[in-house]
Parts: C-alpha cells; sequence; structure tokens
C-alpha cells in the first residue's frame, strides 16, 4: 500500500515516459526506444494502481486473468493482422478505448464510493461533469469507430449515406446531450445517465455514415483525437495525472493529423464532417469527353524498355498498390532497375493510403530503405528532372486538374507533378474516376502510357522483361 | 483563499495539450500510422480506472454491477495494450530492417 501522493508522482512519470513515446517517433532510430518507453510508462501505472489499492483478495486473481485474457487477444491480432490492413485495425482499437472509457465511467456512477467520488445519488458535481463527458465522448468515439471500423473492412459501402435533416438532427441530439448533462448533476438519475449514453452512441453512428471512403484517413485520425478526449475526461474523474497527460496528447496528436489529413486534400475539417464527399457525382457530359479523347496504351515490354533506358524513375504508390498486394513485386522491380544503375525514388502523397502515413509502413515491409521515400513537398520538383513516373495504384493525388481547373472539386489540392515527367507510366485497371469521382486528366496526356492491368500482375510482367 | 485541485488538473491539461502539440508535429510523416498505434496502445492507460472498479468488489460479492463493468472494461483495455505496443513495436521493427541490410 502505497500513499496517494507517493502514486501520484509515479502516474507522473509514467505520463513523462509518454510524452518521450511521442518523441521518440521524430526518427525511425529513435523510435523503438520511444515504444519502449511507453510499455515502461504503462506498467508502472498498472503496478502502480494494484500498490495504491492494496487489496489483494480474490478479487486480485480475477484482474490478473481478465488482463491476461485481452492480452493475449490483443498480441494475437498484433502479430496476425496484415499491414493492408492497418487502418481497419487502429479503427477497431479506437472503439475499445471508447468502449473502456464508457464502461469505467458507468463503474464509477454505479459505485463512486471506490473512486472517492462520494456515494450514490450525491456524487460530487464537478466530477458528475467529468464522468458523463468523458462516457458521452467515449461512446461517441466507440460507436464512430465501429462503423469507420465496417467502412474500411467493405463490410459497409464506402458512400456516404446522407438523408435531410441530418445535420439538424445531429445537432438537436448534440444539445439534448448537454440539457441531459445538466439534468443530470441536478438530479443524480440513473436513467438520465443511461440515456446520455444510449443518445452518444447514436451520435457516434450519425456522425460517421455520411462520410465517403476519400475522407477516411481524417476519419480515423479525428477518431483517434476523440479517443484521447474521452480518456482526459476519465482522468478527471479518476484526478489521475497519467491519464490526464495521455489524454491531451492523444486528443492533440489525433487533431494535428486531421489537420495534416484535410490539408493535404484542401478540404476544410467542416466540410469533412458535414459528409457526402465520394459520392458518385460524375456526370454524363464528363463521359461523354472522355470517351472522345484518345489514349495511349502499352505493355509490360514497352513499360520495362521504358525504365531501362531511363536513368531517374520516381514510384508514385497509392492504395491501388496495397489492395494488389503489389509491394513485394514493386520491390523486386525497383531492385532489378537499380541494377542498371537506375536511380530510383519513392513519391508519397499524405492521402495516398487510407490513413496518415500507411504507405510508408507498406514499403517498410516490403524492405524499402527508408530515406529512399520522399514526401510530397520535398519530392515534387524532382519530376521535372526524371525520365519515368511509374503511378500505380495512385490517381486523384497525381490529378493536374488540381492545379489548373477551379472548377474541379478537387481544386487546390496539393498534387505530385507527375506529368512533368519526360514519360509517364500509369498502372490501372480501367479509366474510371478515383474515389473523388472525377476523371484524371493524365490519362490523356501525350507523355502517358497506360497500362491496364492488376498491379501486382502488371509489375511481376514488367520484372520479367526486365532480365 | 485555497485552490482547488480542479484547478491544477486543469493545468496540467492545458499544458500538455501544448506538449502534445510540439512533439506531435516533430514527429516524421512516414511514422503516423506507427504515432496513431502507439497513441492507441497509451490512451489504454484508462485500464487504471477499471482496475479500480475492479477491485472495489467484497469478498463476498466480487462481481457486482459496478465491478462487472470494471473487468469487461480491463479486457478492452488489455487487448488494447497489447495489441497496441505490439504492433507499434512490428513495425517499427520494419523500419530497422532495412537500415541493418544496407549497411
Amino acid at each position: 500500500m502505497i500513499s496517494a501522493n507517493l502514486a501520484a508522482i509515479f502516474y507522473l512519470v509514467s505520463g513523462i515516459l509518454f510524452i518521450l513515446a511521442l518523441r521518440g517517433l521524430s526518427s525511425p532510430d529513435t523510435s523503438r526506444q520511444g515504444n519502449y518507453f511507453g510499455i515502461a510508462g504503462m506498467i508502472i501505472a498498472i503496478v502502480v494502481t494494484f500498490l495504491s489499492i492494496g487489496n489483494f483478495s480474490t478479487s486480485l486473481v480475477y484482474v490478473v486473468i481478465f488482463l491476461v485474457i485481452g492480452g493475449a487477444i490483443g498480441a494475437f491480432i498484433a502479430f496476425k493482422i496484415p499491414m493492408t490492413a492497418m487502418p481497419e485495425l487502429v479503427a477497431g482499437f479506437h472503439s475499445l478505448v471508447g468502449l473502456a472509457a464508457v464502461f469505467v465511467a458507468i463503474a464509477a456512477f454505479l459505485n463512486p464510493a471506490a473512486f472517492n467520488l462520494g456515494n450514490v445519488g450525491d456524487i460530487k458535481l464537478a466530477s458528475l461533469i467529468e464522468m458523463s463527458i468523458g462516457a458521452a465522448v467515449g461512446a461517441i468515439t466507440f460507436s464512430g469507430s465501429i462503423i469507420a471500423f465496417l467502412k474500411l473492412r467493405g463490410i459497409m459501402s464506402g458512400a456516404p449515406i446522407t438523408f435531410s435533416g441530418q445535420h439538424i438532427l445531429n445537432l438537436i441530439l448534440g444539445i439534448g446531450i448537454f440539457v441531459l448533462i445538466f439534468y443530470l448533476c441536478k438530479t443524480q438519475s440513473t436513467n438520465i445517465f443511461w440515456t446520455v449514453i444510449v443518445i452518444s452512441f447514436l451520435v457516434g453512428i450519425l456522425l460517421i455514415i455520411p462520410i465517403g471512403g476519400a475522407d477516411m484517413p481524417v476519419v480515423i485520425s479525428m477518431l483517434n483525437s476523440y479517443s484521447g478526449w474521452a480518456a482526459a475526461g476519465i482522468g478527471f474523474t479518476l484526478e489521475n495525472t497519467a491519464l490526464i497527460i495521455t489524454g491531451a496528447l492523444v486528443g492533440s496528436s489525433g487533431a494535428i493529423l486531421s489537420y495534416i489529413m484535410c490539408k493535404a486534400m484542401n478540404r476544410s475539417f467542416v466540410s469533412v464532417i458535414l459528409g457526402g464527399f465520394g459520392a458518385d457525382n460524375s456526370t454524363e457530359d464528363k463521359k461523354d469527353k472522355k470517351d472522345q479523347k484518345p489514349v495511349k496504351s502499352g505493355n509490360a515490354e514497352d513499360a520495362a524498355f521504358l525504365m531501362k533506358n531511363a536513368s531517374s524513375v520516381i514510384i508514385v504508390p497509392g492504395y491501388g498498390m496495397a489492395v494488389a498486394q503489389a509491394q513485394h513485386a514493386l520491390r523486386e522491380m525497383v531492385d532489378k532497375l537499380k541494377k542498371n544503375d537506375i536511380k530510383v525514388t519513392y513519391a508519397i502523397h499524405p492521402v495516398a493510403g487510407r490513413m496518415p502515413g500507411h504507405m510508408n509502413v507498406l514499403l517498410a515491409e516490403a524492405n524499402v530503405p527508408y530515406d529512399e521515400v520522399f514526401e510530397l513537398e520535398d519530392i515534387n520538383n524532382d519530376f521535372a528532372n526524371s525520365d519515368v513516373a511509374f503511378v500505380i495504384g495512385a490517381n486523384d493525388v497525381t490529378n493536374p486538374v488540381a492545379k489548373t481547373d477551379p472548377k474541379s472539386p478537387i481544386f487546390g489540392m496539393p498534387v505530385l507533378d507527375v506529368e512533368k515527367c519526360k514519360s509517364v507510366l500509369f498502372v490501372k485497371r480501367s479509366l474510371s474516376p478515383g474515389y473523388a469521382g472525377i476523371d484524371n486528366e493524365l490519362f490523356y496526356k501525350d507523355n502517358t502510357l497506360m497500362l491496364f492491368a492488376d498491379a501486382k500482375k502488371m509489375t511481376e510482367d514488367i520484372v520479367k522483361n526486365l532480365d | 483563499m485555497e485552490i482547488d485541485p480542479f484547478i491544477f488538473r486543469l493545468s496540467i491539461f492545458i499544458l500538455s495539450i501544448f506538449i502534445g502539440y510540439y512533439v506531435v508535429w516533430s514527429v516524421t510523416p512516414s511514422l503516423h500510422t506507427p504515432l496513431m498505434s502507439v497513441t492507441n496502445a497509451i490512451s489504454s492507460v484508462i485500464i487504471v480506472g477499471a482496475i479500480i472498479a475492479a477491485l472495489a468488489g467484497t469478498s463476498e460479492s466480487i462481481f457486482n454491477t459496478s465491478s462487472i463493468f470494471g473487468f469487461i472494461a480491463i479486457i478492452l483495455a488489455a487487448i488494447n495494450i497489447f495489441g497496441g505496443f505490439l504492433v507499434t513495436q512490428r513495425m517499427l521493427q520494419m523500419y530497422k530492417k532495412k537500415k541493418d541490410k544496407k549497411k
């Protein structure tokens, strides 16, 4: 049994270790050390909690059993999950944090004495506000993440679901939550507490269903942020510094990532939340134009020939590469090119995957050295001096329309200047537009050679032709 | 006049938001996915609340309504802690392998 003051100091230490864990991620070299800091912080927090309660009865055995069960499930998932499924995994994990926050809040509401928050029906006012906010945000995180998970997993269509009066309904429910919390403070009624949680679950669902597949990177980051605020709310209730610090860190981390993602798509945060983007809004007249324009298409042999005679090649990977699992074949192709003394680099757009940094992880998995992988702003000037751009599975992020046509929905979005390359190889299954639902002008440029095939198969064929 | 302890917690909270702001901006974009998985893992420190709730049962009734919620929350948070840290480790390991191979 340790004193509350000593425990508080240990919680502070674990909070600091969590800060160092994030700090470590500023470079790949220090990142693993950072992760160990995070693990150490977590161990300290858990051990100190046991010591400060000092209740070593039979309950403790059950706590350990449940801890082990959860840990085993978590470890199993962590080792089994393919890297392409990271977005779903993270969405799923967010939902667990949200639900855990809800459950802790419920437990605190039902048994406030255990948390030193007063007695049933007479909970301290501040604690009541904190726990209901924590529970509400947790519930929104939970149901929102479940929807995001289902959309990313493809169980639910990525198309936005909208109906009239949606935003008004959300607004009313949002205000309703605050009104109910106000009455909860006055009456301490259990029923109102449950109602707050149920409405919050509903809000979470309503908030995410109108958001289209293309905006998923923003949604994941946003839910990341929510899970942090939920944790912070519970941290205030439990008067626990580790939880407050962590909640603030995670909350601001998610918010920054949402901001970066929005900026990379030139979309305002509000318009993402309001949703509806990524719906099938391509008009007939666009389709007519497409039919008229000539497209040059080639095969693996042409592509191999072009690349063999190049001195520098820039690879532009997108989510399509991940879906086709082409990253390993791509790596093989690059190895062959490098043997011929061709300079190869990778250009990654911030929203190239389904979550921030997703493409980098996929390339890392295929053993691509991270110093060959460049972000948009670092490599965009190099396209003009390169011979071949190899676009594989990316589409909207290369569309020059974003720079030229103010009427285009993606106008103003930073794009990769792929068209400035001497020649462009574009691996794609068909001429269909990307997530934004707009035609890519790049297809019809004179220096573009379309390679119509599955990304993986095409890459493998090119590898064969490089010999 | 005494300052309410809530104000101290609020100060910690606000200062941590600022720390988070500066620390996260210094994270390299190529590590944004591990950043999300590790923030996920550390936000599961909410398990401390779950443990308190779970241990609050008396020896006669280990499982009462409140402690059952605590026990379930322990499972959820534990999945997240182990899953989050291990998957982060797995990802970061891939960033290392390449470098060694290259040298």
